[in-house]
């Protein structure tokens, strides 16, 4: 019965004799390495030369702000609550008055914090987000000599002030163009 | 020639000898690993200064300062006259390689070779058989299961191939009536190489090259897949070192022996146009190189090429294709010079 129209038959004949004096088939191997010296190098020399990365690369998360400097997140535990990983864990604290600028909402996250050792990078804390607060970044988590050093605070997270503050939605059209050219 | 003229141009000789050497076989793991990288489409180390020249210096570096632990249980003595033994032939071989023609200094002949004994092929086949002792001894003493396999292994590879070796030796041998090696590089005058004479003993030679050096695609006594590292699985730091470099060593040597008999040495096309003698001396001796790295390349391009032979395969291939092969050879060169001098 023939099942597929792409079978190959396999026979298994004894060598002829030019196969089994193995020299033609060492002399075709050596030819093809020897091409592969003058071959375009794959290597990337790291420090100096960084791997171009895909637009739509989903690295380390920044916690953004919003037009006026305060942080977005809300803490409404949703990011957390959709992580396939149970990486985010947070603590939600209440705005006192005069910390306006700080906080867009009227509850924020004291504490927030991402372990990058069981984070996968799936990117469903960013879609979950009802805030815009949460995003992956290009950036890869740097090597750390403990696992404590992994679990990403607020120190690292929010987005610096002292960077021009990047409009949300520019951000999101950035990504949604990039995306759209990768594609 | 007075004798401290003798005695200190040879004592020159010899520390240029094995400093070359040294140093070749030093460049020659930063080659290797370069060349690997390569034909794999990698760029190999090169942090280690521009192109990574400091790459050896550094390896070295790091191994003397590796700590150095001698089993419990191993034989301390021959645990550590393995290692000197396998460095001490690598470094022999090479003083009956005549690395050029004469040098006119001063008034007196100056031979580019350390010793012209007339039995010059000879010693270098029982300085390499020396050499399976280092292996033995070294994995022996290591009291491990895996060390001796792998010296087993090498023991038993290197006799059966030193057969065949010798035995496409004497095929040239018998054409140039002489076991001295300048004699066999002198009748090589101009192009008249032996290998396009023997071309079927220096295939067999080259094969057994390899195996005597234990390098792919014959490098069973170290397979790091089966034998954990093979005879010098229990060495550490500068003594491993030393039976890596021995490795380098020998190839090096064997490149130098193969080029002086079969390609003929430090002979050219159209050097008889040269009159200057010592310019044909200098330019005898950067062929020759020229020719040393052409085949410690092709040792290496064949490293990173072929996959490494299963042992009966090896055996087989040695005792059953390699000896008949070469004793047909034998028997062809002899009735080609019975035709030759009817
Ligand atoms: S990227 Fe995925 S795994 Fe990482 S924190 Fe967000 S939801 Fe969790
Ligand atoms: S980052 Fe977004 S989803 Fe997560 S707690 Fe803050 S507001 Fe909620």
């Amino acid at each position: 019965m023939q099942i597929t129209s792409r079978a190959k038959r396999v026979d298994k004949k004894p060598f002829t004799f030019l196969e089994r004096a193995y020299l033609p088939a060492i002399f075709g191997g050596m030819v093809i390495t020897i091409k592969h010296l003058f071959k375009k190098k794959v290597t990337i020399r790291y420090p100096e030369v960084q791997r171009e990365f895909s637009p739509v690369y989903r690295g380390v998360h920044m916690l953004k702000r919003d037009e006026n400097g305060a942080e977005r997140c809300t803490a409404c535990g949703l990011c957390a609550l959709s992580c396939p990983a149970e990486a985010i864990t947070m603590t939600a604290d209440e705005r006192k008055p005069g910390e306006e600028n700080l906080y867009r909402e009227e509850k924020y996250a004291s504490v927030y914090e991402i372990n990058m050792l069981r984070c996968i990078f799936c990117g469903l804390c960013e879609e979950a987000c009802p805030k815009e607060a949460i995003f992956l970044t290009d950036s890869i988590p740097t090597a750390n000599f403990t696992r404590d050093d992994f679990t990403y605070g607020k120190d690292r997270l929010v987005e610096p002030l002292v960077r021009p503050v990047k409009h949300i939605n520019a951000f999101e059209e950035e990504r949604r163009t990039a995306w759209n050219k990768a594609r | 020639m007075s004798t401290i003229f003798f005695l200190g141009y040879k004592t020159i000789l010899v520390t240029m000898v094995w400093g070359i050497s040294l140093l070749i076989a030093m460049y020659a793991t930063l080659m290797e690993r370069k060349l690997a990288g390569f034909l794999q489409d990698r760029l190999g180390p090169d942090r280690a200064g521009p192109f990574g020249i400091f790459q050896p210096l550094m390896d070295g570096g790091k191994l003397f300062f590796k700590e150095e632990i001698i089993p419990n249980d191993s034989n301390k003595f021959l645990f550590i006259l393995g290692p000197s033994l396998a460095m001490f032939t690598a470094c022999m071989t090479s003083a009956v390689i005549p690395w050029g023609p004469d040098l006119n200094l001063f008034g007196h002949t100056i031979p580019l070779q350390i010793a012209d004994i007339n039995i010059g092929v000879l010693f270098v086949f029982g300085v390499v058989s020396l050499g399976v002792y280092g292996v033995m001894i070294g994995g022996w003493a290591s009291n491990n299961k895996y060390s001796l396999l792998g010296a087993v292994r090498a023991s038993s590879q290197m006799i059966s191939y030193e057969l065949a070796m010798g035995l496409s030796l004497i095929a040239v041998l018998m054409m140039s009536q002489s076991l001295s090696v300048k004699e066999i590089v002198q009748q090589q005058h101009g192009i008249n190489w032996n290998v396009f004479y023997q071309p079927l003993g220096f295939l067999i030679f080259i094969i057994c090259a390899f195996a005597e050096t234990n390098r792919a695609p014959f490098d069973l006594p170290e397979c790091e897949a089966e034998l954990v590292g093979g005879y010098h699985t229990e060495y550490s730091s500068m003594k491993l070192g030393f039976y890596l470099f021995a490795e380098y060593i020998n190839m090096f040597v064997s490149s130098a022996f193969m080029a002086a008999v079969f390609f003929g040495g430090y002979n050219f096309p159209f050097m008889d146009k040269i009159a200057n003698g010592n310019l044909l001396a200098i330019l005898g001796v950067a062929v020759f190189f020229a020719k040393i790295f052409f085949f410690i390349f092709v040792f290496m391009w064949v490293r990173w090429t072929l996959p490494r032979f299963r042992y009966d395969q090896l055996m087989k291939l040695g005792w059953q294709i390699l000896i008949p092969l070469s004793v047909i050879n034998i028997l062809l060169t002899g009735g080609a010079i019975m035709l030759k001098n009817l």
